[in-house]
């Protein structure tokens, strides 16, 4: 009989106990974010989609070596280049110019290895994060394009 | 969703929980033969989230499998990624520096913690309780920010490279680790007195579900759930690897076998990882955080190689039969809750169906990782 009344004494003081936290707890300041009404800075190692970045000139500093390609574990970057005469000291020479960088966002798994395996640093990640759409062509990106956007 | 439930002439019905079912962690699917409230017979179906891991190593280069190790748990990723370097850095006979080493325990363990409070969150809602589940990600939310500032990903890591780390951790990291310690001991103590002294909680679990330890070996169970059934076996102790011979720390082994000794080996391992972190910021070298000397393609000369990590659910093995070739031969994943979730069809057998999902809930079962 005994054993029966302290389990209910020592049941009630735990659950009296746990109250006492959660009734501690209400009154401690909030630590949500209120998303989408605030947003918070991403890391500056995040890693987001990639972006092309731009020399002084504006234009892409990839040379289409086509490491980053060959590198990607899930194949979603495609680039193309053209082959383009330049002067350079009176002399002409062929020059290998980035015409499409395509990156098939529906397949990266965000690994980094691109942007590790450039060695001419012509890309970055972005801290873009904030990515949704009902169209899966919306995450078909023309980097080239949105670079000149970025120009513009 | 719940199949049509059908009556039999022997008065038994099959309940189907899952695959979507709020109380089985992921897409796992038990078909339950019931008799009442009783379990006569059930069986787990696996292979609703498989995603052939094991055959994408064989078509990848080493590097280019590193993202996939996060993908197989998606609370404690890093301890997987750590078994894969370690298996091909010693194949491929790459030595890692001392620091990048250190490092790599210290995240191990901040995940170790994230997992085991992610659980602790989840499977306190399991039994009915939700306010931990908050506590306990509010507590989570500042190992992940630490970790994503130097990894660059919230669950999703890859950041252990063959022969080191992707990038170094900074100042800001070792501060916000050095905080977080004392912090979490709070919490820890916090929950001791919020979760493990309610009289509800206990009562759910305290005798419920014995696993003998003659079951956990026939099989193979690893990790929290072995060590709560008194089997004294922890990879980092038993088959020692990285820099974890450096630092001092216990195994917590409890012997009641139940489901409230299963739940008191995690709340004591976090405190042990939290020794662990704590000793290896005092002792965190300096120096480089890559291998010099490292083949710009990896091979992996030809043989045979098997490489187990403790991870936060048990033992984790990676075997690679290489052929001399960019990519593997073959590539064989073991992962723990694979084995420990086996454990539920046979042990389950005559218990009422709370206790079951009271039971499901200490195994800890991330499904992902089960299917891969
Ligand atoms: S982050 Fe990884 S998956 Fe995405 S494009 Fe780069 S290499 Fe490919
Ligand atoms: S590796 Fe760099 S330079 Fe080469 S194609 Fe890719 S982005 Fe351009």
């Amino acid at each position: 009989m005994g054993g029966y009344f302290s389990d209910i004494f020592y049941g009630s003081k735990s659950l009296l106990i746990g109250m006492g936290i959660t009734f501690r707890e209400f009154f401690k300041p909030t630590v949500t974010v209120q998303y989408p009404y605030q947003t918070i800075k991403m890391s500056a190692r995040f890693r987001g989609h990639i972006e092309l970045i731009a020399d002084e000139e504006g234009k892409p500093k990839c040379v289409a070596c086509g490491m980053c390609q060959r590198a990607c574990p899930s194949g979603c970057i495609s680039l193309d280049s053209v082959s383009v005469d330049i002067e350079v000291d009176g002399k002409v020479k062929k020059k290998k110019v980035l015409s499409k960088y395509d990156l098939d966002f529906t397949k990266c798994s965000l690994c980094g290895q691109c942007v590790e395996n450039c060695n001419f640093g012509a890309i970055d990640f972005s801290k873009e994060y904030n990515l949704a759409s009902t169209r899966k062509e919306d995450f078909h990106f023309n980097l080239l394009k949105r670079l000149e956007e970025r120009n513009a | 969703m719940s199949a049509p439930i059908q009556l039999r002439p022997d008065e038994t019905f099959l309940l189907n929980v899952g695959p979507q079912h709020p109380a089985t962690h992921g897409v796992l699917r038990v078909k339950m033969q019931m008799d009442g409230e009783y379990i006569v017979k059930a069986e787990t179906v696996l292979g609703y989230v498989h995603r052939m891991h094991e055959k994408m190593g064989e078509n990848r280069t080493y590097a280019q499998y590193l993202p996939n190790l996060s993908r197989l748990d998606y609370l404690g990723a890093l301890g997987y990624t750590h078994g894969h370097v370690l298996a091909v850095e010693r194949a491929a006979g790459i030595e890692v520096p001392e620091r990048a080493e250190y490092i790599r325990a210290i995240t191990v363990e901040l995940n170790r913690v994230a997992s085991h409070l992610f659980w602790f969150g989840a499977f306190v809602m399991d039994l009915g309780g939700f306010s931990p589940l908050m506590y306990a990600i509010q507590d989570r939310e500042h190992i992940l920010d630490m970790l994503e500032a130097v990894t660059g990903a919230r669950l999703t890591y890859c950041y252990y490279r063959f022969g080191g780390l992707y990038n170094d951790v900074d100042d800001d990291f070792i501060e916000a680790a050095k905080r977080f310690i004392p912090r979490m001991r709070k919490s820890l103590k916090k929950y001791d007195a919020l979760v493990s002294g309610n009289v509800i909680f206990r009562n759910r679990l305290e005798g419920i579900a014995p696993v003998s330890a003659e079951m956990c070996r026939k099989y193979g169970a690893t990790g929290p759930v072995a060590r709560g059934s008194g089997i004294n076996f922890d990879v980092r102790k038993n088959e020692p690897y990285s820099v974890y011979p450096e630092f001092e720390f216990d195994v917590p082994v409890y012997h009641e076998c139940d489901s409230l000794a299963r739940y008191k080996v995690r709340m004591d391992e976090m405190e042990q990882s939290l020794r662990i972190i704590e000793q290896g910021l005092e002792k965190l070298p300096d120096g480089p955080i890559m291998a010099e000397k490292k083949p710009k393609t990896i091979k992996l000369p030809v043989g045979d190689y098997y490489q187990a990590v403790e991870t936060a659910r048990g033992s984790f093995g990676i075997r690679i039969v290489s052929d001399g070739d960019k990519n593997a031969y073959r590539l064989k994943l073991r992962s723990p809750t694979y084995s420990n979730m086996h454990l539920f069809d046979e042990a389950c057998e005559g218990m009422l169906i709370m206790d079951a999902l009271a039971f499901m809930g200490s195994l800890d079962l991330v499904i992902p990782e089960i299917d891969r």
